[in-house]
């Protein structure tokens, strides 16, 4: 047997997106060896598929718009069960990040005047998101990238070496973390082309790996999103929050059936897109929710004009928060208004003239016209709700991105209570960017006060090698392809985009069946890039965090954002002050309740009280 | 290690039939181009006063009295040499320098590489980097003589006119228009017109110019092309005039 | 609706390998990476190959098709006959991993040896002032997935491994021109372009914009106007007289 790969650092970070980045940025910045661990190549992160913008109050569009209003516009979207002190540091210090993109080397489309061009999403109430063209995501990972080689070319006119402070490790996956007596001490894992094993000692990890959509069927989500650092975080004693609340993207593609889920951005219905079901009809109008009623048009005319005079109109309802969307199409599908391959339509080549329309959403016309044959400036999209994002994830300190478990952090989409119950689009860039910061700064400052460097036992490295390599040991299993399939299956069909208690009850059972099929299941061939055994390996955390996700989605009565329960269709302002944690426990999961924290009276005081009655409970109100 | 594929290519296409038809309409055109330059006749129809760009300017001893416009300045030239060898330097210099005919003979006549993704046959490549190649780095003073020269051709065309309007007269014209929109097209062209710049915000009429350039540029081949053809007839038109195989269609006399 | 096809799948590392054929369920609306998942569920367990977003954006699964450099992802398979024999093999200019997988790491090689976007001094973040018209030349170029199929195709590494070190390859030539367009870039990039970049390499023979899966003019807005402004500054007689007079270098 070869010796271990052995390597320490003072930070490690694993994932490259974003968040990751971001978070690396700032650890070499204060001075930390920094490494990156990334499943995939360096720059391909799955932050590259964010099409929208980066929301940021920096007012360029309209000047009205300032922290203040974005923090509302957040707290809306997730209906109020936000961690308030996030939505506060998000809002607060998104156009910060987004300038300083910009001496990165970003460039942004402009205002006539020069300044970062901010447009239109929904659930924000100016043009708030800065963006280039829809590949704005592609912009900001470029970005990031770029500032990662150039600190590494400052560390080579240093000392003759790019990598002396900041390395990436590509293509290696991270199979767990190892502890020193409840404190991280590193994380174990393998490099995906050789399956060699290889051990990152550091005292700090800073979790950044993004979701886990790829337990559902349907999904805008790539491969990579096995949920790797919900489940790291879990195994390694931290707790989740809000993980029943998974936001389903209102339109991803319906056909052709091998790119089902792939997202159709919502700038398309920010540049004035429409959606209308198989009878022609702007359904939309039939489902604003009491709560949104005065700030959106009832009817087509006023709806049209607010492109134009958004201060004296209301918003099209195509332009509702994203649950309320998917909920809407999907009612219309049901109800049998949907299109030939079970979506609805979505119209922006009757809105806005050809030429403005590739000029506006490039790559929305050349993903339809690749993949689908249709062109967008001619006919109608076909789309239907996607699996897109999950709110809920690592808990964790908003100042610092700490979890519960000495040495852990976490950053963007993994982390959870910053977007409630649901996420507003253009929010996630601009979370990676505050809280990837804030993490790497987080994680600096706690190996800093380190008096000792934790170490990795002999043991943990050994007990995590024989869970990595069990399934070449174990003969006459199922194959992991088998299993995966399954589970996408039952968490698409029992705990998706519509909820009930006996639907969810059942998907807990087939979980625990799953499970033990899966302590069970065997892999062929050997460890060079073996893309079963990384499946197989993957779907240990896939079953985890979908146990999180059912358990809590079959405790919490009630419908808010991400969590749609056909049995309890309504929002209780009571269990808004509850929230539902994950814990690993035995060989699953437990969820219990935990009261959420009272908003901070000046941020309350941001709001009408007329607003707060719908969300807040009479006692809360009281205060 | 690379992956070890012994096929040259693995393209099932016809990849070699667009370098063999560039390969063989430039021989054709060269062809035609030796025989008429040292043919040293029919290049003057003295009574329309049609002039064949190939020998515009013509500016030696041995020219016709009628062709030379700017006078004879240059002694009879020695042996089998004919008047268009004093300008073929500028005009072939453009257009082998041209970076769209650089890539159309880089590809059909030197194989490197003859189709995307086809191996070339040469073992050593050094691309533009050292002598001969590096010179294509002049092209610019190419397009700035070959815009003299053009000014010329327009010159003749228009001086054409002065005897009357004939079908020759369309074909001489529809060559400088066409040569004109190739040399325009010229990347050099695209580059000084404002390309170069850092700020076009700076500078609206060059930014102006240069989106225009740019639009031309996009049809640089088929305008390369387009207008390589039209001089050759153009030249095989002016000298069947003279030679008074066909007669010249008069509109007005 | 589905059909069984013919495929020919480059099987191997980097001590050998070849040609392995298949036949295999095609469906309708698929492209090439879903046969291929296909096989690998199905037939090659460990079949290798390198994938990620599944829609064209992170440039992933750049492989060669029938011969041509292309995104799995991106190649349909209405566009061949169904009785055609489709063959995919590796990229060939990077050193094979193992089957459709390739060592890209010359690309990142090449992509640190670019000096970095030198931000303009004295302006805060927050106080760039930038046109629309100044940042779209450089905007074409960001565009790019960087999925290395100009760098595959280009025959000036491809056909010639040794050119590897003088030469930075399309991408990253490309990618000199973005920063020498960027309206606030303070960096002189032109000289280093033709001496530490491989510029001169180039013989323009397009073939770098002909297979980049996101349409980028590369040749004409990136190459060929850095070749201008080399000759700008080192061909350009009058400016060479005029150094080698007064001894300017």
């Amino acid at each position: 047997m070869p010796e271990l790969e052995r390597h320490s650092f003072d930070v490690l970070v694993i994932g490259a997106g974003g968040a990751g980045l971001r978070a690396a940025i700032e650890a070499r910045e204060h001075g930390m060896r920094t490494a990156v661990l990334c499943k995939s190549l360096f720059g391909k992160a799955h932050t590259v598929m964010a099409e929208g913008g980066i929301a940021a109050a920096m007012g360029n569009a309209n000047p009205k718009d300032n922290w203040q209003v974005h923090f509302r516009d957040t707290m809306r979207g997730g209906k109020f069960l936000n961690d308030w002190r996030m939505a506060e540091l998000h809002a607060k210090e998104a156009p910060q990040r987004v300038w300083e993109l910009e001496t990165y080397g970003a460039l942004f489309d402009r205002t006539e005047d020069g300044r970062i061009s901010q447009r239109n999403f929904g659930g924000h109430e100016y043009p708030r998101l800065a963006h280039v063209g829809d590949r704005t995501g592609l912009e900001l990972i470029r970005s990031l990238q770029q500032k990662v080689v150039s600190l590494q070319q400052e560390d080579h006119a240093r000392s003759g070496d790019y990598e002396s402070r900041l390395r990436v490790f590509q293509e290696f996956t991270v199979t767990d973390l190892v502890l020193d007596g409840g404190a991280v001490a590193g994380a174990f894992g393998y490099w995906r082309e050789t399956g060699r094993f290889a051990l990152f000692e550091a005292p700090a990890v800073v979790l950044a790996t993004g979701g886990i959509g790829k337990s559902f069927k349907v999904t805008s989500n790539s491969w990579e999103y096995t949920g790797d650092g919900h489940a790291l975080a879990l195994r390694a004693g931290a707790s989740l929050v809000n993980m029943e609340f998974v936001q389903f993207h209102p339109t991803g593609m319906v056909w052709p059936p091998s790119v089902k889920g792939i997202l159709v951005t919502e700038s398309v219905r920010g540049d004035g897109g429409v959606l209308r079901n198989s009878e022609g009809k702007r359904f939309m109008f039939d489902y604003i929710p009491e709560v949104f009623k005065d700030k959106y048009a009832d009817n087509e005319a006023e709806a049209d004009r607010w492109y134009t005079d958004p201060d004296n109109n209301r918003r099209p309802p195509e332009l509702l928060p994203r649950d309320e969307v998917a909920r809407a199409i999907n009612s219309e599908v049901k109800a049998g208004r949907g299109s030939e391959h079970g979506g609805v339509f979505l119209d922006v080549s009757s809105r806005l003239p050809a030429e403005e329309i590739r000029r506006r959403l490039p790559s929305m016309h050349h993903q339809f016209k690749e993949l689908a044959d249709v062109d967008i400036t001619a006919q109608p999209m076909e789309v239907g709700p996607t699996c897109h994002y999950v709110m809920g994830g690592v808990r964790v300190d908003p100042d610092t991105g700490a979890s519960s478990v000495p040495g852990l952090f976490a950053a963007g989409e993994v982390s959870g209570g910053m977007h409630g119950s649901n996420r507003l689009g253009g929010n996630s860039l601009s979370d990676l960017l505050v809280f990837g910061r804030r993490a790497g700064a987080g994680a600096a400052d706690y190996v800093a006060g380190l008096a000792t460097r934790p170490a990795c036992s002999a043991e943990a490295v050994a007990r995590a090698e024989r869970v990595a390599l069990a399934p070449f040991e174990r003969e006459g299993g199922e194959n992991p392809y088998t299993l995966h399939m399954e589970l996408q299956q039952v968490m698409n069909d029992l705990v998706g985009i519509i909820r009930k208690a006996d639907e969810m009850d059942q998907a807990v059972k087939r979980l625990e069946d799953l499970k033990r099929r899966a302590a069970a299941l065997t892999v062929e061939g050997h460890r060079q890039f073996n893309p079963g055994w990384h499946l197989a390996l993957d779907l240990r955390n896939m079953l985890l965090v979908s146990e999180c996700v059912a358990r809590a989605a079959l405790l919490r009565t009630e419908s808010r954002g991400g969590h749609t329960r056909d049995d309890y269709p309504r929002m209780e302002a009571e269990w808004r002050r509850k929230l539902l944690v994950c814990r690993a426990a035995g060989d699953g999961v437990e969820v219990v309740e935990e009261p959420q924290r009272p908003i901070r009276p000046d941020l309350l005081e941001l709001f009408e009280f007329g607003e707060l009655q719908k969300y807040l409970t009479a006692d809360e109100l009281e205060g | 290690m690379r992956a070890q594929i012994a096929h040259r290519t693995l393209r099932t296409d016809r990849w070699w039939l667009p370098p063999l038809a560039t390969f063989t309409g430039l021989l054709l055109i060269s062809v035609y181009a030796a025989v008429r330059t040292f043919m040293g006749d029919y290049y003057w129809v003295d009574e329309h006063r049609y002039l064949t760009p190939m020998y515009s300017p013509c500016l030696s001893q041995e020219c016709l009295p009628g062709a030379a416009h700017f006078g004879r300045p240059l002694p009879a030239l020695p042996g089998v040499l004919t008047p268009p060898v004093v300008i073929l330097p500028f005009l072939l210099g453009f257009r082998v320098t041209c970076y769209y005919y650089r890539k159309a003979y880089y590809r059909a006549a030197w194989l490197s590489p003859p189709a995307c993704a086809v191996a070339e046959p040469h073992a050593r490549y050094t691309g533009e980097t050292r002598f001969p190649l590096i010179a294509q780095n002049l092209h610019r003073y190419f397009f700035y003589a070959a815009s003299i020269l053009l000014l010329i051709n327009t010159y003749d065309a228009f001086y054409a006119l002065t005897a009357g309007f004939g079908l020759g007269n369309v074909v001489l014209l529809v060559n400088v228009a066409l040569l004109g929109a190739y040399t325009l097209s010229c990347h050099s062209c695209r580059h000084i017109a404002g390309g170069r710049l850092k700020h076009f915000s700076r500078h609206p009429v060059r930014y102006w110019m240069w989106t225009r350039i740019s639009k031309l540029n996009a049809r640089h081949m088929q305008l390369a092309w387009a207008s390589l053809i039209f001089v050759c007839v153009t030249d095989l038109y002016v000298a069947l005039v003279s030679a008074g195989v066909i007669g010249d269609l008069r509109f007005i006399d | 609706m589905g059909y069984r096809g013919h495929f020919r799948v480059w099987r191997g590392d980097s001590s050998g390998g070849g040609l392995e054929d298949f036949t295999v369920e095609v469906n309708e609306g698929e492209v090439v990476l879903d046969v291929i998942h296909r096989l690998q569920a199905t037939q090659a367990a460990d079949l290798a190959v390198r994938w990620n977003c599944k829609a064209g954006k992170c440039g992933s699964c750049s492989a060669e098709v029938n011969g041509r450099p292309r995104l799995l992802c991106m190649t349909r398979m209405s566009v061949f006959a169904e009785d055609e024999t489709v063959t995919v093999t590796p990229m060939r200019t990077f050193p094979v991993i193992r089957d459709l997988v390739t060592d890209v790491s010359y690309n990142y090689t090449k992509a640190r040896e670019i000096p970095a976007f030198q931000p303009p001094e004295g302006v805060p973040p927050g106080e760039y002032r930038m046109s629309q018209v100044d940042v779209e030349r450089s905007q074409e170029f960001r565009k790019c997935i960087e999925c290395f199929l100009c760098q595959n195709t280009c025959h000036v590494i491809r056909d010639h491994e040794e050119n590897k070190e003088a030469f930075a390859g399309p991408r990253f030539l490309m990618r000199v021109a973005e920063l020498e367009m960027h309206p606030l870039d303070e960096g002189d990039r032109v000289g280093a372009a033709q001496s530490a970049h491989g510029l001169g390499l180039c013989n323009i023979t397009k073939c770098c914009t002909e297979v980049c899966p996101e349409h980028i003019k590369i040749t004409d807005n990136a190459l060929i106007p850095m070749k201008e402004r080399v000759a700008d500054r080192r061909y350009d007689p009058i400016v060479w007289l005029g150094n080698k007079l007064f001894r300017r270098s």
